[in-house]
């Protein structure tokens, strides 16, 4: 991703306007309302208990059986209803995707922000171990950190929010660095406001449409590497259901029963492009000005 | 990775050394050709001293000969470098004689002084093996190090005179394992560390290509000392295959064996088809598949909750998840062992029943608890096949889906209050019972760090154990299973672990390939004893 | 420009510096005894303090870090602790498929990428150019393993086009080479489709007569050299991507790269593997970033070199 430039105002509100003008972004939106209202209404939308093995849910010889009237998506490798699965999976990569990517937006932010505005030596030294960061091979150092802690959905959204925090971070420190040096700042200096004042009250809202970007933008990376994390089976742990992790239970069968692949991975597919959708909608409407766009 | 020896249920009683019977060879076999095998995982190392895993350890077997040997396809000891030996009165002394004239891979003639480096060698701590322990009662084994040790002995450059601290009744299994097999001083010395990657023996095979990550290539030794053996020309181990893709090639017919096994996706599909079906060996594996429970760990430390788990678990429903290759376990040996108990039923599968042990002991509501797994599939899911089966009793147990490291430390640690012994099951190291006593349910296995992950000790047990063992006479070998058989039902009285299942393996062959079934399912050498097959061209 | 080398060289090593330590703890403090998984299950106590005296895992942990680093600047990675063969001879014969993948993926990003958003560019504003940038969102939103199996099961498994997984032919590298060039097209899709349509635009009232052919080679001759710095710095933040997710891709394909290896040795706890794949992994996404960093004044006069 190119980084952002720096932007001009807080967006006005005709901008929310202007984004449900677009096509895209209207069907990211949907995209994303659509998998909220799933999660939401799992219980009572799905059929059958997501984590209830079915004895009836296996042929004789074990293997999974095909969409049928009872199953709508049919059952996966331990007889369990996937469509019920699938639902409830939502959850989970719409929880760790927003909580993970909060973290990681905030932590960027304060390093960005920090660095940004300090410059100096603590700009110097945030900024060399955000490079530091940033060399890390991501997926390896994921896979580390999740193996020192005992996973839980919330250490599964630590570790991912640990590994992606860096983008953000560079953004805001480019931003916060050209806005500090602007005159405008000088002059409120020279008036002698205090610098907690200056961050909260005239940097801070220059920041809040990039912020609002990465914000959306970042979640289809949390999610994807979520799911990533999941495939991998060092994700949430079982039997909670995540699009990832199904596919990782089920994937030795993927020849036989593909669709216990590929209708998980639609839904990642999904929800990770309505974040893209969205995000990118954004990016333009609160910032005419980037380069590289329509 | 799994691990080892498998057995065969052709031959079920430890045959012994003075009825040895000379393996008649199959009249049909050609010489020449050569075969190839896949696998998905790497080849560590074909050091003999430190080799522990699924793929190398019938490399080894057939680039290095013990002094001890198995008739092949079954579990019957045989001699093997040693042409001839004797067993003092106590039991304390084992006077082997070697065979003369085997040679080296590199031409030098082997001596008994090459013997007593090779044993000094895997005993001494700077060797890091894993299987020092083996040797454990060896004379010296303690101070075990540079000085080698004092209870292996060079008579004369035919004869090594092992001298034990006690009776071992399964000495010659050890004299037979891979750790003991004989190296090459020389050449140890001269590649150092990468003796793993040059190995130089007296087996039947020497290694001639190794591109790492990609494949292995052994070509016959001419000078082997069983004339006639092997009837390979070479064969070559390719590595790196998915399981799936194995199979694909195999029926294609560019690969011979897949190393791995069937894939389970693909086992119905083959059996359905009588062509392929009948090219499908099945065999027994001394496996066993288990839930431990830390017996330290309240309420764990109730038997009656341990015995409530064990008639939870619905052991059918688990074999049909994995396809049904496996059949239920009873006890922690598998059918096939010697030392089996016939006919005993264990706890049988009933949900009311193990509800009724809970309350007895003051669950009536059952507790929470943890469930650790090794996150390779298909182990989670077996687990959670598990927990619903705890979940059904009021056991409401989170499952804890790590690394295969990281589960075997939170066992050994002792933090883990149930483990499902899946991905790192216990498969026998050689076929006699008390392979599976000492590490994984003997007091001194319960150690801190230890492999006996319930922390079980029983005193009473461990003494049995010790006595059983000492049995060494060949005529007491009926009283000595008999005492093992005693020894078992006494831990399944305390039940801390809750056996699952037994593995069978199924090999399919190419039809090229030629032998008798037991060598594709050998309980040594798996998944085929390369020695011994041959191709029909 | 040498001084700026010079300096980004110095902190270039000294990220590196940081990384190994930064590993190293993580390695150290992982809950799993690197000794007990090659001690085996078999092992008694004493063998396996024995094993830890031998390879140093006994002494703090300071002193370990020192003697790695040691090592280290002798150009002596260690040895595997499982397979006792020095790791630099492992990577080194896993580095070229690693090494082959990725340059494969590069070249499969460019083509479809470029191919896509010049297409996209001439129909501009036409369902194909909008299906082609849906096309685009969609790539980037797909997680690599998904990618990776569709490809593997329509491609490989249905059809037989190609091998599925394995190495060795060209015809091996083609479906991992994809996956991973898929993900980055559409990146390249999207930059390329706006160069063009800024030279379009331009040609389009300069060159209102030129037809067909001639206007194509014309505008790729302007479009082209306009992209081409902008599509080495994406390059090089590429080279830092694929590093870093290379694990799945290789584990799918199996195709015997470093992402394995390092895959296979966190299984295992064996540290001197994992300290060396990331610390090359490292050096790759240091240098990746090095090249996109001397590129971007190219573009951007506005950007200077620090």
């Amino acid at each position: 991703m190119t980084d952002a430039t720096a932007s001009e105002r807080m967006a006005p509100p005709s901008a929310l306007r202007r984004l449900l003008r677009r096509k895209l972004a209207l069907l990211g939106l949907v995209l994303i309302v659509v998998v909220v209202a799933g999660a939401v209404l799992a219980p009572w939308i799905a059929p059958f208990a997501p984590n209830e093995q079915h004895f009836d849910g296996l042929t004789l010889e074990g293997a999974p059986l095909p969409p049928d009237g009872r199953f709508v998506f049919g059952t996966d490798l331990l007889g369990r209803d996937l469509f019920s699965r699938v639902l409830y999976g939502a959850q989970t990569s719409l929880i760790i995707g927003v909580v993970a990517n909060g973290l990681a937006l905030t932590i960027g932010t304060l390093v960005g922000i920090t660095a940004g505005y300090f410059r100096g030596w603590i700009g110097a030294a945030l900024m060399r171990f955000t490079d530091l960061m940033m060399a890390f091979p991501a997926l390896l150092l994921a896979i580390c950190l999740a193996a020192i802690f005992q996973p839980s959905l919330w250490i599964v959204a630590m570790v991912i929010a640990l590994v992606n925090w860096v983008q953000a971070a560079r953004v805001i420190y480019t931003e916060t660095s050209s806005l500090a040096t602007r005159d405008f700042i000088a002059a409120e200096r020279t008036l002698g406001a205090g610098t907690g004042r200056i961050l909260f009250r005239h940097i801070l809202p220059h920041l809040v449409p990039t912020i609002i970007v990465w914000g959306t933008l970042g979640i289809s990376t949390t999610v994807l590497l979520e799911a990533t994390l999941s495939f991998l089976g060092v994700g949430v742990q079982p039997p909670t259901p995540s699009w990832g992790n199904i596919i990782f239970e089920n994937q030795t069968w993927f020849q036989t029963a593909p669709w216990l692949v590929f209708i998980p991975g639609a839904a990642i597919i999904l929800l990770a492009l309505a974040f893209n959708l969205v995000g990118d909608a954004l990016r333009d409407v609160l910032d005419p000005t980037e380069r590289g766009r329509d | 990775m799994k691990r080892l020896l498998a057995s065969t249920a052709l031959m079920l009683c430890l045959a012994l050394p003075t009825t040895a019977q000379d393996y008649t060879p199959d009249p049909n076999a050609k010489a020449g050709g050569t075969m190839t095998v896949t696998y998905k995982d790497d080849v560590a190392t074909l050091d003999p001293a430190i080799g522990y895993d699924w793929q190398n350890w019938s490399m080894i077997k057939s680039l290095f000969d013990g002094l001890m040997d198995y008739v092949p396809g079954t579990t019957t000891l045989r001699p093997g470098l040693a042409e001839s030996y004797e067993i003092s009165e106590d039991g304390l002394v084992y006077t082997f004689k070697l065979r003369p004239g085997v040679k080296f891979h590199n031409g030098r003639e082997m001596t008994a002084e090459d013997v007593k480096y090779s044993l000094d060698r895997v005993t001494n701590p700077a060797t890091q093996s894993p299987g020092a322990g083996f040797f454990a009662s060896i004379a010296g084994f303690e101070a075990a190090g540079e000085g080698g040790l004092s209870g292996v002995e060079v008579v004369d450059p035919q004869t090594v005179k092992i001298t034990l601290t006690r009776p071992d009744a399964t000495f010659l299994h050890v004299m037979a394992l891979n750790f003991s097999f004989v190296v090459p001083k020389e050449v140890v010395e001269a590649e150092g560390a990468d003796f793993g990657k040059k190995p130089v023996g007296t087996g039947a095979f020497k290694l001639t290509e190794w591109t790492l990550g990609q494949r292995l290539v052994f070509e016959k030794n001419a000078d082997y000392w069983i004339a006639g053996v092997p009837y390979l020309d070479s064969f070559t181990a390719e590595v790196g295959q998915e399981p799936v893709v194995a199979l694909l090639r195999l029926q294609n017919g560019e690969v011979d064996i897949p190393g791995d096994g069937i894939p389970p996706a693909k086992f119905q599909e083959v059996m359905a088809d009588p062509a392929q079906a009948e090219r499908v060996v099945q065999g027994g594996q001394l496996h066993t598949g288990y839930v431990t429970m830390n017996v330290t760990q309240p309420p764990f430390d109730k038997v009656e909750v341990r015995r409530a788990v064990n008639m939870a678990i619905n052991k059918d429903r688990i074999v049909q998840i994995i396809n049904g290759r496996a059949v239920p376990a009873s006890q922690p040996l598998p059918p096939t062992m010697p030392g089996y108990t016939e006919g005993y039923a264990g706890y049988a599968y009933d949900v009311e029943g193990a509800k009724a042990l809970m309350a007895e002991a003051g669950y009536p509501d059952g507790f929470e608890t943890e469930l650790f797994v090794m996150n390779t599939d298909p182990n989670p899911r077996i687990a959670q096949a598990i927990q619903q089966d705890l979940a059904a009793i009021g056991i409401k147990a989170s499952i804890q889906s790590l690394a295969q490291a990281n589960v075997i430390e939170a066992g050994g640690a002792g933090t883990a209050p149930m483990i499902w012994s899946g991905g790192m099951a216990w498969i026998a190291d050689f076929p006699d019972p008390s392979n599976f006593y000492g590490p994984i349910l003997g007091c001194a296995g319960a150690e801190e760090g230890g492999w006996n992950w319930s922390k079980y000790c029983n005193e009473a047990l461990d003494a049995k154990a010790v006595e059983a063992d000492s049995m060494f006479d060949a005529a007491e070998a009926e009283a000595r299973l008999a005492l093992w058989s005693d020894v078992y039902m006494g831990v399944m009285e305390d039940a801390p672990w809750a056996p699952v299942f037994n593995e069978e393996r199924y090999t399919m062959k190419s039809e090229r390939l030629g032998g008798e079934d037991a060598l594709f399912v050998d309980p040594v050498s798996i998944p085929v004893n390369y020695d011994y097959v041959w191709v029909k061209e | 420009m040498a001084t700026y080398l010079l300096r980004r060289l110095l902190v270039s090593l000294l990220i590196l510096l940081g990384v190994s330590f930064i590993t190293f703890v993580l390695l150290y403090v992982l809950p799993a005894d690197p000794v007990r998984q090659i001690a085996g299950r078999s092992a008694t106590a004493a063998t396996v303090e024995n094993i830890r005296r031998e390879l140093g895992l006994d002494q703090p942990f300071l002193i370990q870090y020192g003697r790695y680093l040691a090592g280290l600047v002798q150009g002596d990675l260690g040895r595997s602790y499982l397979q006792k063969t020095e790791v630099a001879e492992l990577i080194a014969s896993r580095l070229p498929a690693t090494l082959l993948l990725m340059l494969a993926a590069i070249v499969a990003e460019l083509v479809l990428g470029l191919t896509i958003g010049i297409i996209a560019a001439l129909k501009r504003g036409t369902v194909l150019d909008q299906t082609l940038m849906m096309t685009g969102f969609i790539t980037v939103s797909a997680p690599q393993f998904v990618v990776a199996l569709l490809l593997l099961y329509v491609f490989a498994v249905k059809l037989g086009w190609f091998p599925i997984g394995g190495y060795g032919t060209f015809a091996h590298l083609v479906l991992p080479a994809l996956t991973l060039g898929i993900l980055g097209s559409g990146w390249y899709s999207r930059m390329m489709r706006s160069s063009m349509i800024e030279v379009l635009r331009a040609d389009f009232i300069r060159t209102a007569r030129a037809k067909g052919l001639g206007r194509a080679r014309v505008v790729l001759g302007h479009a082209l050299p306009n992209a081409i710095l902008p599509i080495i710095a994406m390059i090089g933040i590429d080279i830092g991507i694929f590093m870093g997710g290379i694990v799945v891709v290789e584990s799918v394909f199996g195709w015997p790269g470093i992402g394995q290896l390092a895959w296979q040795a966190i299984q295992r706890v064996d540290i001197p593997i994992i300290m060396g794949v990331t610390l090359v992994s490292a050096l790759a996404i240091v240098l990746g970033n090095l090249l996109a960093d001397l590129v971007a004044p190219l573009i951007d006069p506005r950007i200077k070199l620090k």
